[in-house]
C-alpha cells in the first residue's frame, strides 16, 4: 500500500487527507480544511530529478558573485592613479575577435546538444571538441591581452582601475578555464560510457554553465571595454 | 474505513505524482531545435556588431547617447541568450527557474545601482584630505 505521503510539489494537501493523517500537528485538526505544511515521509525520486533546478540555483549564485565584481569595477574603474586608462590599453578589434570566439563556442555547444538529442555520439564529441577549440582560442587571446598589459606596466598593482579590471575579467577567464576542464572530462566520460542518462544530465549542466559565461561576457565587453573607451 | 481512505488517497497521490513528474519532464527535456539556435546566434551577432560599431566609429556625437544605446543592446542580447540558448521560460521547473532569476536580478540591480549611487555621492562630498591636517 502506498504510504501516506504528501507530494513535495503540493504544500497544501487535499482536504480529505488532512483529517486522516496520523500524527500531524496542524493547528485546526478538527476542521476539514486543515492544511499540512510539511512532507510526512520522503517518496523516491529518480536519480538527477532535481539536478537541473539545483544547477540553475548555482548559476544564479555565480551571477551574484559577478554582480559584486561588476559593482566594484563600476566604483573603482575611474581611479587610474595617474597610470594608464582604458583608452591607453584596450584594443577593441582584439576584444571583438575574442567576443566572436565565445559566441561561436556558444552556437557549437548548441550543435553538440542537438547531436546529443539525436543520440549521435560521434557528432556530439566532434562539436564538443570544436567548442573546446573556440574556448581555448578565447583563453589564449585573453592571456595574450593580459601579458601585453603587464608588459606595458599595467599590472593589477598599478591602480584601483587595473585591480578591479583584472579581478573581474580574470574571474570570468577562470570560469571559462574550469568549463574547458569540465568539457574535457565529459568528452572522456562520453567516450567511455556513451550518451547514458547521467552523461546527458552532465552535458546539460555544462550547457547552462557555458551559455551563462557568454551572458557574463556580454556585460564585460559592454561595461568594461566599450564603456571604458567612452570615458 | 480508515484503510479505505488511505488506499484512495494513495491512488490520488500517484496520479498527482505522475502529473508533477510530467511537468518536470518538460523542464528537463526541453526539445531544442536547430532553428532556435540559429535565430539566437543571428540576433546575437547583430546585437554584438552594433555596439562595437557605435563605439569604434563614434557615429553618435554624444557619449551619453552611445553609452545608453550600448546598454540597451546589451540587455537585449542577454534576453536573447536567456531565451534561445538557456531555453528559459516561465514554465521550466514549474516556474522556479524564473523565480530564482527574478530574485537574482533584483539583488543584482540593488548591488549595482546602490554601490554606484552611494560611492558617487561619497566621492563628491569628500573634503580633500591631507595627511598633515590629521590629528
Amino acid at each position: 500500500m502506498t504510504s501516506l505521503a504528501v507530494t513535495g510539489d503540493a504544500f497544501v494537501a487535499p482536504a480529505d487527507t488532512a483529517t486522516e493523517a496520523p500524527g500531524t500537528l496542524t493547528a485546526s485538526q478538527s476542521t476539514a480544511e486543515a492544511s499540512i505544511f510539511y512532507v510526512l515521509d520522503e517518496h523516491p525520486h529518480p536519480a538527477g530529478y532535481s539536478t537541473m533546478l539545483g544547477f540553475w540555483l548555482y548559476i544564479m549564485s555565480d551571477c551574484l558573485l559577478f554582480s559584486v565584481l561588476f559593482a566594484t569595477y563600476g566604483v573603482l574603474g575611474g581611479n587610474y592613479a595617474a597610470g594608464p586608462s582604458p583608452k591607453d590599453l584596450f584594443d577593441l578589434p582584439l576584444v571583438a575577435v575574442n567576443t566572436s570566439m565565445l559566441l561561436l563556442s556558444s552556437i557549437t555547444y548548441g550543435f553538440a546538444m542537438l547531436a546529443m538529442q539525436d543520440n549521435r555520439v560521434g557528432r556530439t564529441q566532434m562539436w564538443l571538441a570544436v567548442t573546446a577549440f573556440f574556448g581555448l582560442c578565447f583563453i589564449g587571446i585573453e592571456l595574450y591581452e593580459f601579458a601585453d598589459f603587464i608588459r606595458q606596466g599595467a599590472t593589477p598593482q598599478r591602480s584601483a582601475f587595473l585591480s578591479s579590471f583584472f579581478t573581474l575579467v580574470g574571474t570570468h577567464g577562470l570560469h571559462v578555464t574550469t568549463g574547458l576542464v569540465w568539457m574535457a572530462t565529459l568528452m572522456v566520460q562520453v567516450g567511455q560510457r556513451g550518451l547514458i542518462e547521467a552523461n546527458r544530465r552532465r552535458l546539460m549542466c555544462l550547457s547552462m554553465f557555458w551559455h551563462f559565461l557568454d551572458v557574463v561576457w556580454i556585460g564585460v565587453f559592454t561595461f568594461v571595454y566599450l564603456m571604458g573607451m567612452l570615458r | 474505513m480508515n484503510s479505505d481512505a488511505h488506499v484512495s488517497h494513495g491512488a490520488g497521490h500517484d496520479v498527482a505524482h505522475d502529473a508533477a513528474h510530467d511537468g518536470h519532464g518538460d523542464g528537463h527535456q526541453t526539445h531544442i531545435t536547430l532553428d532556435g539556435y540559429l535565430i539566437g546566434f543571428g540576433l546575437s551577432v547583430i546585437l554584438t556588431a552594433i555596439p562595437f560599431g557605435l563605439v569604434m566609429s563614434g557615429v553618435l556625437e554624444s557619449k551619453t547617447a552611445t553609452a545608453l544605446a550600448i546598454t540597451i543592446l546589451a540587455v537585449a542580447q542577454i534576453v536573447v541568450h536567456m531565451v534561445y540558448f538557456l531555453h528559459l521560460d516561465t514554465r521550466s521547473e514549474a516556474g522556479w527557474n524564473m523565480m530564482a532569476l527574478i530574485f537574482t536580478a533584483v539583488i543584482l540591480i540593488i548591488a549595482l545601482t546602490g554601490s554606484l549611487w552611494i560611492m558617487y555621492h561619497l566621492k563628491a562630498n569628500m573634503a580633500p584630505m591631507n595627511m598633515s591636517t590629521l590629528p
